[in-house]
């Protein structure tokens, strides 16, 4: 073979390496779009008005909505953020104002392990904290496995976002005689804001499709309710029961549960990402 | 108390209240497993039955539910995810193609499990019945394979997107150079690339198996909830995690409770190492970038 041919193969190599990558990338990316475009398909030929302002109807009868399930989720949703924004956003600045301490750095596994307890597990921690003393499924036990997953999230994008922060801006605030919780409150947390609150809605948007963990805390209700003490039901809860029930008409619901389920946590996502570019915390 | 220290105590209270959280969440899954570590010990992980009846408890059949249908995932989901990103860190590093592939990644890793799950019971296991009617295996549809498939769909998109901030690590003189003596585009990946990456890639693939590993919902609607150890990887089985998600609020006896916190705990401890040895990789990594530039 002398050295003509020899780069012929090369290239041939190199055409057939690109054609091979460009062809494989398409087949695994198509089963992807399907999927998106089966759930846009079922979805939209369910939803209307009624369908979001109504309740479910027992098997047999056509119609029906998930008004529950929306309502649920938005109040578990809602306990979860209560519960974890404070406390995650006092750990954040904790992290970032103390970075050299051991308990930052001891917290900063911690909240790396946090984040990758299995959703079930958290489950199980809710029902063990909550639902066993309270004798019962409530949605606050929802909320508190939710709040749990939330937590790390919320801990993690404050410190991200004040640690870009230049310390100049805090010096000239102390510098000018202001006490330091004033300086972090007022100056530094307001200069971070749009940081801390893309994260929160990052956080949102992934506890708002979690069913593993609301399985045996909020459990689910078939009726409207608004007492935090009671079972729940939410979007994810309600696709999980009703998919896996043998009723079409059921089946039918639960793919336009899925839709608004989806865009609900699409536009969380595109909302975090406008502010994220919008307001971005520059220096 | 002044408002200054009222305040540095506050938030030191929300840092300590991370490492209690976490060391909270430990002992409260080894107390409530107390019951059954006391009743059978290490046999609880080698014991083939799982038999609440007559109060049998043994894990086996889950953890190779979890390794097979996690390794299997991991195994389809290689070749996928390595294409996707080595076209979108290499190939096609800017462009419309590009962004549209990276907001569709995206979008991909935000649906809910449960979505995937019911998409996979009315698309996925009508496609694997035929499969199996091809193959001569019982139709059943549900089982160990269709779980693996549904697991694979789901890490492609997170796996292709860490590859592709790998593939973007690597250096550009280093390339160039390779470049400059005359090596085709192939060389250079197969050559350059692909050995430089090679430790992150390991860590993308190591996360991905910890995020396969804990996944509940979308196995839990397509494995087939079987307690036996699978004969095939057609047959029907369940992970650690669907196991519990079937059988908790049944769970009335004790013991049957118990052994199922403990299978969330060895669960959780799986996760944790497989996870933490992925990021160390990483952050190892991106550090070493850092003082080379």
């Amino acid at each position: 073979m002398d050295n003509n041919d020899k780069l012929t193969l090369r290239l041939f190599k190199d055409k057939l390496f690109k054609l091979l990558i460009i062809a494989l990338a398409f087949i695994s990316v198509t089963p992807l779009i399907l999927i998106l475009i089966y759930i846009a398909q079922k979805g939209l030929s369910v939803i209307n008005w009624e369908f979001i302002t109504n309740l479910p109807k027992p098997v047999g009868e056509k119609g029906g909505g998930i008004l529950n399930a929306l309502v649920g989720t938005i109040i578990i949703v809602g306990i979860a953020s209560i519960i974890s924004i404070p406390p995650g956003i006092a750990a954040g600045i904790y992290m970032a104002e103390q970075k050299e301490s051991r308990i930052s750095s001891i917290a900063k596994i911690c909240i790396e392990v946090l984040q990758s307890i299995p959703s079930i597990v958290i489950g199980i921690i809710a029902y063990v904290w909550i639902v066993i003393p309270m004798r019962g499924f409530s949605a606050l036990s929802g909320g508190v496995a939710l709040a749990i997953m939330m937590f790390p999230l919320v801990v993690r994008s404050t410190e991200e976002t004040i640690k870009l922060i230049p310390g100049s801006l805090k010096e000239a605030a102390l510098a000018l005689g202001v006490p330091y919780y004033k300086a972090i409150l007022k100056i530094i947390l307001p200069a971070g804001l749009s940081g801390i609150l893309t994260g929160i809605l990052v956080g949102i948007a992934r506890i708002a499709g979690e069913t593993a963990p609301l399985l045996f805390t909020a459990f689910g209700s078939p009726y409207l309710s608004f007492n935090i003490f009671k079972p729940m039901s939410s979007l994810p809860l309600l696709i999980f029961n009703y998919a896996t029930s043998p009723y079409e008409e059921w089946h039918r619901i639960a793919w336009g549960a899925s839709f608004v389920l989806v865009i609900m946590v699409l536009i969380l996502n595109i909302i975090a990402r406008v502010i994220a570019k919008r307001w971005k915390t520059r220096f | 108390m002044d408002k200054n220290h009222l305040f540095k105590t506050t938030i030191l209270i929300g840092a300590l209240g991370v490492i209690v959280l976490l060391l909270a969440i430990f002992l409260s899954l080894l107390i409530y497993s107390m019951p059954s570590l006391k009743a059978f010990g290490i046999k609880f992980f080698l014991g083939k039955d799982w038999d609440p009846v007559n109060k049998t408890f043994g894990a086996l059949p889950f953890l190779i539910g979890t390794f097979l249908t996690s390794f299997l995932a991991l195994l389809f989901s290689m070749p996928m995810s390595l294409s996707i990103s080595i076209l979108l860190g290499e190939y096609l590093r800017e462009g419309v193609i590009s962004s549209t592939l990276r907001s569709l990644t995206e979008l991909l890793a935000g649906i809910p499990s449960v979505i995937y799950g019911f998409w996979g019971l009315f698309v996925l296991i009508p496609l694997v019945r035929k499969l199996e009617i091809a193959i001569g295996a019982p139709p059943i549809g549900v089982g160990i394979f269709t779980a693996s498939l549904i697991l694979t769909i789901m890490i492609v998109p997170y796996s292709a997107s860490l590859g592709r901030e790998v593939i973007e690590l690597v250096p550009h003189d280093i390339k160039e150079a390779a470049y400059s003596l005359g090596a085709t585009r192939y060389e250079v990946i197969r050559h350059i690339i692909i050995p430089y990456a090679r430790s992150g890639i390991l860590a993308g693939i190591l996360l991905s198996l910890g995020r396969a590993m804990g996944e509940t919902m979308a196995v839990t609607m397509l494995i087939g909830n079987s307690n036996y150890i699978p004969k095939s990887i057609f047959s029907p089985g369940n992970t650690m995690a669907s196991v519990i998600a079937n059988e908790f609020t049944e769970a009335t006896e004790k013991l049957h409770l118990s052994s199922l916190i403990e299978i969330g705990l060895s669960l959780l401890i799986i996760t944790t190492i497989v996870g933490i040895i992925g990021r160390y990789i990483i952050k190892k990594l991106s550090v070493g970038e850092r003082s080379l530039g």
